[in-house]
């Protein structure tokens, strides 16, 4: 044993205590900062999550998933899904387009559309929702003419749907722009000096480098698109089985003293969110570990 | 393939990168262009790229003008000054990626291709690397990758954008030589861009020095630098000394700024002397001395108290036996004059 020590103090290793750096705090300080943070997390996003899903179960299985059976949620569900539906795909297209536009190329009005971009970020939804009715309202600036083409908008479908676009609108767009800014155009410029298509070097080259920048935007929009009340509140007139998104149902639900199908619907979306979340952090966790090799210079050592 | 840029001018808003700059290169050489940032040297690769369009001019590549064909049908290789691989693909895909991206009627088959990529492969010395991403390269490993790319779809001409600019001093210089092979061997048409004097001067067959957007001069390697043309070439191929004087009846005479002439002289070609030299000789006292590397570089202050540098062998050094503060002569054995007033550049 002293032998070893002796060696060990030969080879100039001195044992040091744990973690000692210029940057950590005393014991108390840490363990009391970190129990605030925990509280915080407990009573502000647990114990609420937790209600829901128990408040949900009060009565037992049964009428947990009767509530879902009920012709009004079903309808709530469908619209909801038909809204994210329309306008995910749609905010994906504009998204890339519109990142691509204002990260490759220099033109007027470019801060415009930036600003422009994050509009819906900025606007209180009950706004936007409000700007569509003084749009497409009976008394609005088109209202007349849809009335006279038959076309019904606010308080119908259609209306749903330009709502949620509105306010999901910059969520992929928002996603990409720092990162297609970052990545640069020389991947691209190399694709075409070597024979590629604008096409081919979009799929090619730029889709696979934004690939997981894309799905998370497209995760973010999605999770919205869902869960979004004021805008579509304002434009959707709650008529019952056709136009109630399931936020607007749980609402409805809610006020009329209906706990348990409330709670319910609420705790389906809840789980939306979850399942959300765990594919956000899924898809970070992709990124990270495709970008991770980046830095991974030691290879080199290891090459002729 | 033959290169011919005329009359070449570009502005990017109110700056001029290229000022009216006409240039030809003439099959399988291998040439330079040389100059500071903002010369307007990478704008006129990129133009030849297709990259970039011109504002007025024209290429032509063998007589043909191409100047509005995009890049793609231009058939050239481009290696980037960040090689730009492509990080999501292997090294074996992304050298495959100019004949994979073909239409089905020009495209070779799956094993036309495989061949086409391992011969790259072992022509850039990394056929064990086919499957690393470019991630796992290291910086002389990927110039090469970048290379072999370009080289892939057989382009007719090979452009070079700073292609050493970012590897280390060694790295650069092996690199450097295995072009200069490469290209001896397939005599592709190239062009490299170029801040680095000695890379230039080295690697090239001809060097176009630029600056501001114009051409100063065009020329050999020993042209350019023994006989430059104008002041500039002479300032930025390597090191010199600025004297204000004149030259009268073949002598010069310097620390006279009378008439605004201004005398050059690189440091190699001043000698230092403790006895003074009949005529042409000034005295200096010497401030510094670095004696590490091949040469001894001396720095001195003249009689009118201008600093002036000199360069020697070793062997001169140890039989001068130099001290600091000493008061030496010092003997130009050659110097330079340019008129101030020139006129238009060419």
């Amino acid at each position: 044993m002293a032998g070893a020590i002796a060696l060990s103090a030969r080879n100039g290793f001195i044992p040091r205590p744990h973690a000692t750096g210029a940057t950590t705090e005393s014991a108390a300080v840490r363990w009391s900062l970190i129990g605030l943070a925990v509280l915080f997390l407990v009573l502000f996003l647990f114990i609420p999550l937790a209600v829901v899903f128990a408040s949900a179960l009060e009565k037992g299985i049964a009428p947990y998933f009767a509530s879902f059976r009920s012709p009004d949620a079903l309808a709530a569900i469908r619209l909801t899904l038909l809204a994210a539906g329309i306008a995910v795909p749609l905010n994906l297209l504009f998204g890339v387009s519109a990142a691509w536009a204002v990260a490759k190329f220099e033109f007027v009005g470019k801060s415009l559309l930036i600003t422009l971009i994050d509009l819906p970020f900025s606007v209180s939804p009950v706004v936007s929702g409000l700007i569509y009715v003084l749009l497409f309202g009976l008394q609005g600036l088109l209202g007349p003419w849809l009335v006279a083409h038959d076309i019904k908008i606010i308080f119908a479908v259609p209306g749903i749907v330009l709502a949620t676009i509105f306010v999901t609108f910059p969520f992929v767009a928002r996603e990409l722009i720092p990162l297609i800014q970052a990545q640069g155009n020389d991947e691209e410029e190399a694709a075409l000096t070597l024979g590629a298509s604008g096409w081919q070097t979009f799929l090619r080259v730029t889709l696979p480098n934004i690939k997981w920048g894309l799905l998370y935007g497209v995760i973010l929009c999605n999770a919205r698109a869902m869960g979004e009340f004021g805008a579509v509140s304002v434009v959707s007139g709650h008529i019952r089985g056709m136009t109630n998104t399931m936020p607007l149902h749980i609402e409805i639900l809610y006020n009329e003293y209906q706990y348990v199908s409330a709670f319910a619907v609420a705790s389906l979306l809840a789980l939306l969110a979850l399942v959300t979340l765990i594919a956000k952090s899924a898809v970070e966790w992709r990124s990270r570990q495709s970008s991770g090799s980046l830095t991974a210079e030691n290879w080199e050592e290891a090459v002729p | 393939m033959s290169i011919e840029a005329h009359k070449i001018t570009k502005k990017f808003g109110r700056f001029i990168a290229l000022n009216d700059v006409s240039l030809q290169i003439a099959t399988g050489e291998l040439v330079a262009l040389l100059g500071p940032s903002g010369s307007g040297k990478t704008t006129l690769l990129r133009i030849i790229a297709g990259l970039e369009f011109p504002d007025h001019g024209t290429v032509r590549f063998d007589g043909d003008d191409i100047s509005q064909r995009a890049a793609g049908e231009r058939r050239v290789g481009f290696v980037f000054q960040h090689y730009a691989l492509f990080r999501h693909m292997t090294v074996f895909e992304n050298i495959a990626f100019g004949l994979k991206v073909r239409t089905k009627r020009c495209r070779p088959t799956s094993p036309q291709i495989d061949a086409k990529v391992y011969e790259l492969l072992r022509l850039i010395q990394l056929e064990k690397l086919a499957q690393r991403y470019p991630s796992q390269l290291s910086g002389g490993q990927r110039q090469r990758v970048a290379l072999a790319r370009a080289l892939a779809v057989e382009p007719r001409v090979l452009l070079l954008d700073e292609p050493f600019g970012a590897l280390d001093a060694k790295v650069r210089q092996e690199l450097r030589r295995w072009l200069r092979q490469l290209h001896d061997e397939i005599h592709i048409t190239s062009v490299f861009v170029t801040h680095d004097q000695e890379e230039a001067l080295e690697l090239a067959d001809r060097v176009v020095v630029m600056n501001e957007g114009r051409i100063e001069q065009v020329g050999s390697p020993d042209d350019v630098y023994n006989h430059p043309a104008t002041p500039f070439v002479y300032n930025f191929l390597g090191n010199v000394n600025l004297f204000h004087g004149r030259i009268d009846d073949g002598k010069a005479y310097v620390n006279d700024s009378q008439t605004g002439q201004i005398v050059y002289v690189r440091p190699h070609l001043l000698e230092i002397d403790r006895r003074p030299v009949n005529g042409g000789h000034f005295r200096a006292r010497i401030k510094h001395i670095n004696s590490a590397g091949p040469l001894v570089k001396v720095e001195a202050i003249t009689e009118w108290g201008h600093s002036v540098h000199i360069e020697m062998s070793q062997d001169r050094f140890r039989d001068l036996q130099l001290v600091k503060e000493e008061a030496v002569f010092v003997i130009p054995k050659d110097v330079k004059i340019f008129q101030p007033q020139e006129g238009p550049r060419p």
